[in-house]
């Protein structure tokens, strides 16, 4: 009895060679040629996409709740506790500038520190004149730092409005009320004279044996300076080389007693031709001393 | 002859676009398989500084980086019998073979086996104005061969100039610059179906392929299975197909004779299917199988089974012997190449001083035919394989493939034919811009 289920396979069957279809060969050969397969491969899917993309946010409201999810995840993200900022902390300090400073920062903790915008903070706190630098950081366990450096007054400055405090650079420090709070630091008067308080300083500086006698310096014009001592006296000083030409005086004022003298006014600003202006009393006694007939028309 | 001059140089120009873009697709379409093979071409154009034909007789310029054989189909006698099957069995053949070279194929040459091939010797004397033979010459010299009536729907194939003679001196291959008076010329001339052509040329067209070139399957099966030496001397390829037998005479490196004989394995296959009441394919397999043309007393006792699927026990289960089969085979072996024999004689094979005979095709390699043919047809019998070229894969190394890959050959350096001279300048039409261009060329 044989099986009726399966015909036997035929041993030597010919091995089918089916040929393609026109469309088949076609497509084939399409699918050969090296351009077809690029776009196929990158330009289709780019495209697709990129399709796809235009069709979802063609729709104004999608494209904004688009960009409100993202917004309210970034505030999100932005609101956990780790980044909140909770404390000012201001250092280096008196206590009334960081007082000063705290106003004037007027920043409402808390706060996440990626709504701290620092430089902005910065460039407020500096705008304080009393401020030289000001460092601000975020620290650990949400505390804002801000590291202050002070200005510090060495100029008292008489202007027009009335008395102000100048650092080393000639910036404004602070109002003064009285000369008397301050009678510690050297007064200066006079139009410029805020932008060339180095100067003044470098001529402080060389004053030396007369300093005590110094009431002020005098920007004249803007251009030059004049020292004031006491009893009246002045030192005309030029605008080109004014501590040489000081530190000439002193030395003259060292071997001749100069200044000591009655006189109303040294005038250096020649270098050629340094002039004296004697008090009327000392110049009469002067002339009467060298035999000069006294003149009547004039009293200098 | 203009119109085949002209289609024949635009093919020409279509063989140069292919190499130019470096893959140009063999097809040769044969009765029994259609081969395709692909070739890339690398540094076609810097091989073409070395002088002379150049390493590998030129054949190292390619690669074959695709090959695909498929069964043929409405093909008889070598000649496009049923369009649209073969045409079918094209489309598998190209697609398989780009499918394996993963590069698309725009450019085809071909070749075919039958559509009657004929072959003229043709002659032509030139008196030189000018003692020193130029181009023009050489032109004008092949312009004067004078052309056989070759019957009405017919095309040329091939015309190929075999030999010059200046004066006394014969068998000059490139005369140009040599002195003499009078310049003769030897051409042959092979003809064919027109018909036939038209239908391959559709075919390959309906493919969306160009054709680049075209060539005779006993030319090119010649190219491939000759040595150097058998070509040069002379020699004749039996290129024995499935419903065809090209034969070539080759001489001084050209081909001097070309013929057919429209017999050929298939008719083998088919005498055994007929005699033994078996299907063609059964038939086949028992040829390819167990075919022979020498009986031994050892074939008597060899049996084969013939198989089957008829319900009729007795008929499936016949055995016959060897010798019945070998029996069978050998008076169609015996026709063929007494057919060939006599096309041989006909053609003057004798008088050739070497008269080498190389068997080669898919028919060829039934054992013991070299025996066979050394009595029929001379004692020089040789069985030829095909060149070995780059990259060809070595299921299609076979005899079978020989046309093929001499059509690849033909590809990477194919002979000068008529079409690749110049046109003499007073074949231009008067009023010609390429005239003009010509005279400038001539006096400047």
């Amino acid at each position: 009895m044989q099986s009726l289920g399966r015909a036997p396979q035929r041993p030597h069957a010919i091995r089918r060679d089916p040929a393609p279809s026109r469309w088949q060969y076609r497509m084939q050969r399409l699918w050969l040629t090296p351009l077809f397969r690029v776009l196929f491969r990158v330009g289709l899917p780019v495209a697709s996409v990129g399709l796809i993309a235009a069709l979802v946010l063609h729709d104004d409201s999608r494209r904004a709740a688009l960009v409100q999810t993202y917004d309210s995840l970034s505030e999100q993200f932005q609101d956990r506790p780790e980044f909140r900022v909770s404390y000012l902390s201001i250092e280096g300090a008196s206590r009334d500038l960081a007082d000063a400073v705290r106003a004037k920062l007027a920043v409402k903790l808390p706060e996440s520190s990626f709504d701290l915008d620092l430089d902005a903070l910065r460039q407020k706190a500096e705008a304080l004149d009393a401020v030289a630098k000001a460092e601000l950081r975020v620290r650990a366990g949400g505390v804002l730092q801000v590291l202050l450096t002070e200005r510090a007054p060495v100029l008292v400055w008489r202007n027009d409005t009335g008395l102000e405090l100048l650092d080393a650079t000639g910036h404004r420090v602070a109002g003064l009320a009285a000369r008397g709070d301050r009678s510690d630091l050297p007064l200066v008067a006079g139009e410029g004279a805020d932008t060339h308080a180095s100067e003044a300083l470098e001529l402080l500086d060389a004053a030396g044996p007369i300093s005590p006698r110094i009431r002020g310096l005098v920007r004249m014009g803007d251009r030059r300076w004049d020292i004031v001592l006491d009893r009246e006296q002045r030192i005309l000083l030029p605008s080109d080389g004014a501590v040489a030409a000081l530190e000439r005086l002193l030395a003259l004022d060292a071997a001749e007693n100069l200044l000591a003298r009655d006189l109303v006014a040294v005038d250096l600003r020649n270098e050629q031709r340094p002039v004296l202006r004697l008090a009327p009393f000392a110049l009469a006694e002067a002339r009467r001393a060298l035999g000069i007939i006294e003149t009547t028309e004039s009293d200098l | 002859m203009t119109d085949l001059y002209q289609s024949q140089r635009a093919m020409r120009h279509m063989r140069r676009t292919a190499m130019q873009r470096g893959v140009v697709a063999i097809l040769d379409v044969g009765t029994s398989k259609i081969a395709c093979l692909v070739l890339r071409f690398d540094g076609f154009e810097q091989m073409r500084d070395i002088d002379g034909v150049g390493p590998m007789a030129g054949q190292s310029t390619f690669r074959v980086i695709g090959a695909a054989t498929t069964r043929s189909r409405g093909v008889r006698f070598g000649e496009i019998a049923v369009m649209n099957e073969t045409e079918r069995a094209i489309r598998t053949a190209v697609q398989a073979a780009q499918k394996m070279a993963n590069v698309r194929v725009d450019h085809v040459i071909a070749c075919f086996s039958g559509a009657e091939p004929r072959s003229y010797g043709l002659a032509g004397e030139w008196e030189l104005q000018d003692s020193v033979v130029t181009e023009q010459d050489v032109a004008r010299v092949m312009a004067a061969c004078d052309v056989p009536d070759i019957g009405e729907a017919r095309d040329v194939l091939h015309a190929q100039p075999v030999n010059f003679a200046l004066d006394h001196r014969t068998g000059l291959g490139d005369p140009r610059g040599q002195i003499g008076n009078r310049l003769a010329c030897d051409m042959h001339m092979l003809t064919v179906d027109a018909s036939v052509v038209q239908n391959l040329l559709y075919c390959i067209k309906r493919c969306d392929l160009e054709l680049a070139g075209i060539a005779s399957s006993a030319y090119v099966a010649g190219i491939s299975s000759l040595v150097e030496d058998e070509q040069e001397l002379g020699a004749a390829c039996i290129d024995m197909g499935g419903g065809a037998t090209g034969i070539s005479i080759f001489m001084k490196k050209h081909m001097i004779y070309a013929d057919c004989v429209r017999m050929g394995g298939d008719h083998v296959t088919s005498d055994i299917s007929k005699g033994l009441q078996v299907p063609l394919a059964v038939a086949e397999r028992i040829k390819t199988k167990h075919g022979g043309v020498h009986a031994t007393g050892m074939d008597d006792r060899e049996m084969i089974e013939m198989g089957g699927d008829s319900g009729d026990w007795e008929k499936d289960r016949r055995q016959i012997s060897r010798t019945e089969l070998i029996g069978i085979m050998r008076p169609r072996v015996e026709e063929i190449l007494e057919e060939v024999r006599a096309r041989l004689d006909v053609a003057g094979f004798d008088h050739l001083p070497s008269q080498q005979v190389v068997l080669t095709g898919g028919a060829s390699q039934i054992p013991g035919l070299d025996g066979l043919a050394s009595r029929i047809l001379g004692q020089r019998v040789r069985m030829g394989r095909p060149l070995r070229v780059q990259g060809l894969p070595q299921a299609a190394t076979g005899a079978a493939f020989s046309s093929a890959v001499g059509l690849c050959l033909f590809a990477a350096h194919p002979q000068d034919e008529w079409w690749d001279f110049d046109i003499p300048t007073e074949r231009y039409p008067a009023r010609s811009l390429k005239r003009a261009i010509r005279w400038f060329k001539d006096n400047w």
